[in-house]
């Protein structure tokens, strides 16, 4: 298995359940599909592979009835169809679960369950149907639970308990395992499998190579809108993966980890002493936790779900108010939140306003929007983020460029101290080795940096010291990947 | 729905080509329910254009002095709606601001002219910003909807000034339930000599040229789109203090809706009495919807707003077409405008045309 040209057929057209031949996507003037192919067998999970921005989304978005193609047919079971709307290919068994979830925050679970379906409502059989489909996916949902004050994980399990309930065929996961732990992601890959060999078809949209050899029979590789390698998976080496999802091998250097970091023996740079907060929306609340931040030194912060660890870093940012405690920050923290666009983008303004969002709480007089834009032009080329220009409004980029946005704009006045919550999300590989070289370049450069990850591999890859957080409670762990994953549920 | 409001841009977002045509057609269909009403379509229009821009004297002393209101209360809509407070309490802040500038205007003290129209005017402001006080406290302490809270308070204020024209602030003649007329040298001065166009059109347009410069180009301005357009991230990214920011804003825009009163009394009815504003408060809503919230597109939107206002009066005397088609239209108008902006936004292709 070599590469292909686009348009090779590697199965016969009577096994697949589910096919996409030639299909061309234009945005304005941004190329977002070049007659791509896909074909997905039935029984089989089908990973898709591809950077930021290779057209992954796009395309399964118009197999769900989302986007119409320019050019190019969609089959279902060897015969073509055109979709109008999502309701048009629910209705022939498509079910996607999209990256930015679609849940109506006010609504509880099982509301967001029923929502869409013909008929009376009854909420004791949705609730019932919702839980059946949560256990046979090992899931916790809890049925009256708004879906606003539910984690990014939780949320997801409800996408995907909604995507079954509707009974598809073909179920398309958009990023699945970004927002959940190493034991969900598990947990999640194995049902996948299972699924799968019911006779049913999956779309693993993913950029982790690691998810996609775990569970993958098939795999499509796009890269800028073309596809550009598409086989068995077993049949194909990683480095020829990698090569073609990239164009070029990465450099070594950016694969490898270095060893851990020493720091000096300095006065720590912050501290937290005997702190308590809590959060009551999303219950989740710490205890007297007591901890050092020093300078130069990379802290990794590991926790579940609701164990803490999302309260801590927003404290050590200065983003929380403790109930209790003496809290001692320094003066310039870049925060980097896992939701950018809740927490760090206004994306119906510009590039530049969101760039001068950062601090704008302390400026007073006059705006200096020509520093502001000339400022964000040098951030976008600095920091490889595709933009037409500064003036175009936050939400027309794609998630990774809108990360790196986030991280240009926080990392641009050399803060003292970075706070970065899952920061590798959404990202490439290419961009991942990226951000991970200037958080390291930064901590050399003597800044601290507290770096939480539900990527327990990136965390104890990069942090040069790590705490854990357990219902609550936060104390320091040893830095390997095993006793970490052992803690984290409690089997110490 | 409210969110996406409050985040709507200031510059213009879609093409200019596609709003025009949104209101081209509203326009023609105002002509088909005309027509299909059985009225004569040509006279109707032309009397409608008579009412509103045909001569000097309907432009001047009919549109313009209906649109100062509508100006001043659109803008104050406008800033409210991108903090993302929705003050749809420009009624009865606007009677708060009447009353007050009708009291200190009509008060018996030896204070020359103009102080004394500086000094009402600035009353009318402050009973604005103080009527707006109640729902922003209730809403910064105790999470109170302002929708509902300023919608309330629009009640109060009609009965308030009800009570107040038919006692303590009555004509003398105790017959007509109204206040005394206000002196002429307390007046605002007109701006064109011979029409009913008063200086408060000026104060109108520095308010609206001074409400886009704040959001524009100024810090505090910006913070307020911020909070606007993502409360948490403005809190969270921004370390913006969104409730304050919000307050603020909020008793801007009611102090807006009080000037408005104020300039009224003095400049257009110079007397205080019941049912002073035929809902500038609601029209205004539609005035700074259809401006898409910038302050500048609300001096153009108010002028069409009143122009429409004023033609529907022109066309009911001439043409006996009910003034009752043209609130379909005004209505149909700010439809028109929200659902080219949302085909904007779901449809990629115009969401890239724009840029």
């Amino acid at each position: 298995m070599a590469f292909c040209v686009s348009t090779y057929r590697f199965v016969s057209a009577a096994t697949t359940s589910l096919e996409l031949l030639g299909i061309s996507k234009r945005f304005g003037e941004v190329v977002a599909l070049d007659a791509a192919n896909l074909q997905l067998r039935r029984g089989t999970v089908h990973a898709l592979l591809g950077e930021n921005g290779a057209g992954k989304t796009t395309l399964m978005r118009i197999a769900y009835g989302l986007l119409k193609p320019d050019a190019g047919a969609v089959h279902i079971d060897a015969r073509p169809i055109r979709f109008h709307s999502p309701a048009d290919a629910i209705q022939r068994g498509i079910g996607m679960v999209q990256q930015h979830f679609s849940l109506v925050p006010a609504m509880t679970a099982v509301e967001n369950f029923a929502l869409g379906n013909r008929g009376r409502f009854d909420p004791r059989k949705e609730s019932e149907r919702l839980l059946e489909q949560a256990a046979t996916l090992q899931l916790s949902i809890a049925p009256d639970m708004p879906a606003h004050s539910m984690s990014a994980p939780e949320q997801q399990q409800l996408e995907i308990a909604k995507a079954l309930g509707r009974d598809c065929r073909i179920l398309i996961l958009d990023e699945p395992t970004a927002v959940l732990s190493p034991m969900h992601s598990a947990a999640l890959l194995q049902w996948i499998r299972s699924y799968a060999d019911q006779g049913r078809s999956v779309v693993l949209i993913t950029h982790k190579l690691r998810d996609a050899a775990a569970v993958a029979d098939d795999v499509t590789v796009l890269r800028h809108g073309r596809t550009v390698l598409q086989g068995r998976i077993s049949d194909i080496a990683e480095a020829e993966l990698l090569a073609a999802m990239l164009g070029a091998p990465l450099a070594q250097s950016e694969l490898t980890v270095p060893r851990p970091h020493r720091p000096t023996s300095t006065p720590p740079l912050g501290s937290l002493q005997s702190v308590s907060a809590e959060e009551w929306a999303r219950r989740e609340r710490i205890a007297d936790v007591s901890l050092e931040i020093n300078a130069a030194e990379i802290l990794g912060v590991a926790g579940l779900e609701r164990s803490g660890h999302r309260l801590l870093l927003r404290v050590l940012a200065g983003r929380h108010v403790p109930t209790k405690g003496i809290v001692r920050i320094p003066p310039r923290i870049a925060f980097i939140p896992e939701d950018r666009q809740r927490e760090a983008l206004a994306t119906q303004l510009d590039l530049r306003e969101n760039v001068a969002l950062r601090g704008a709480g302390n400026r007073t007089g006059w705006s200096r929007w020509r520093y502001w834009s000339s400022l964000t032009r040098a951030l976008l080329k600095d920091f490889d983020v595709h933009a037409v220009n500064e003036r175009v409004p936050a939400h027309t980029l794609s998630g990774g460029n809108q990360q790196r946005l986030v991280l240009a704009r926080e990392l641009a006045d050399a803060p003292m101290l970075i706070v970065a919550e899952n920061p590798t999300r959404g990202l490439d590989a290419r961009a991942t080795a990226n951000l991970l070289a200037r958080l390291r370049a930064a901590r050399d450069d003597g800044a601290a940096i507290v770096f939480y990850s539900s990527d327990l591999d990136e965390l104890v890859a990069l942090a040069d010291r790590i705490v854990l957080a357990y219902a609550g409670r936060v104390r320091e762990a040893e830095r390997s990947r095993d006793a970490i994953g052992r803690a984290l549920v409690g089997t110490t | 729905m409210m969110q996406h409001l409050s985040a709507m841009p200031g510059r213009a977002a879609t093409s200019v080509r596609m709003y025009a045509v949104a209101i081209g057609g509203v326009l023609l269909v105002g002509v088909g329910l005309l027509y299909l009403a059985g009225h004569d379509v040509g006279q109707s229009i032309s009397a409608l254009w008579r009412g509103a821009f045909g001569s000097y004297d309907a432009l001047v002393s009919s549109t313009l002095v209906r649109a100062i209101p509508l100006m001043l209360l659109g803008v104050a809509v406008s800033v409210a709606f991108r903090v993302g407070a929705f003050n749809v309490g420009g009624d009865g802040q606007f009677l708060a601001g009447a009353a007050a500038g009708a009291w200190l205007a009509l008060l018996d003290f030896p204070i020359p002219a103009p102080l004394r129209i500086l000094i009402a005017l600035i009353a009318g402001a402050a009973a604005g910003a103080l009527w707006g006080f109640i729902p922003a406290v209730l809403r910064r302490r105790w999470g109170v909807f302002e929708v509902l809270s300023t919608l309330m308070m629009n009640f109060i204020a009609a009965y308030g000034v009800s009570y107040l024209v038919r006692g303590p602030l009555q004509e003398p003649t105790r017959i007509y339930p109204q206040s005394a007329t206000i002196a002429n040298a307390t007046h605002l001065p007109l701006l064109l000599p011979g029409t009913r166009l008063h200086s408060g059109f000026l104060i109108a347009v520095a308010c609206a040229i001074g409400a886009w410069i704040w959001l524009s180009f100024r810090e505090s301005g910006f913070r307020a789109r911020l909070t606007g357009a993502n409360p948490v991230a403005a809190a969270r990214a921004g370390l913006i203090e969104t409730e304050r920011v919000t307050f603020r804003v909020f008793l801007a825009s009611a102090a807006l809706c009080g000037l408005a009163g104020a300039v009224e009394v003095l400049g257009v009815t110079f007397a205080l009495y019941e049912n002073l504003s035929p809902g500038y408060g609601f029209t205004a809503i539609a005035v700074a919807l259809l401006a898409w919230l910038h302050p500048l597109g609300v001096i153009v939107s108010a002028i069409l707003m009143a122009a429409l206002d004023a033609g529907a009066s022109a066309m009911q005397r001439e043409a006996g077409v009910p003034s009752v088609t043209v609130w379909v239209i005004q209505g149909l108008l700010v439809l028109a405008v929200l659902a080219t902006r949302s085909f904007a936004e779901r449809n990629p292709r115009f969401r890239f045309a724009r840029l």
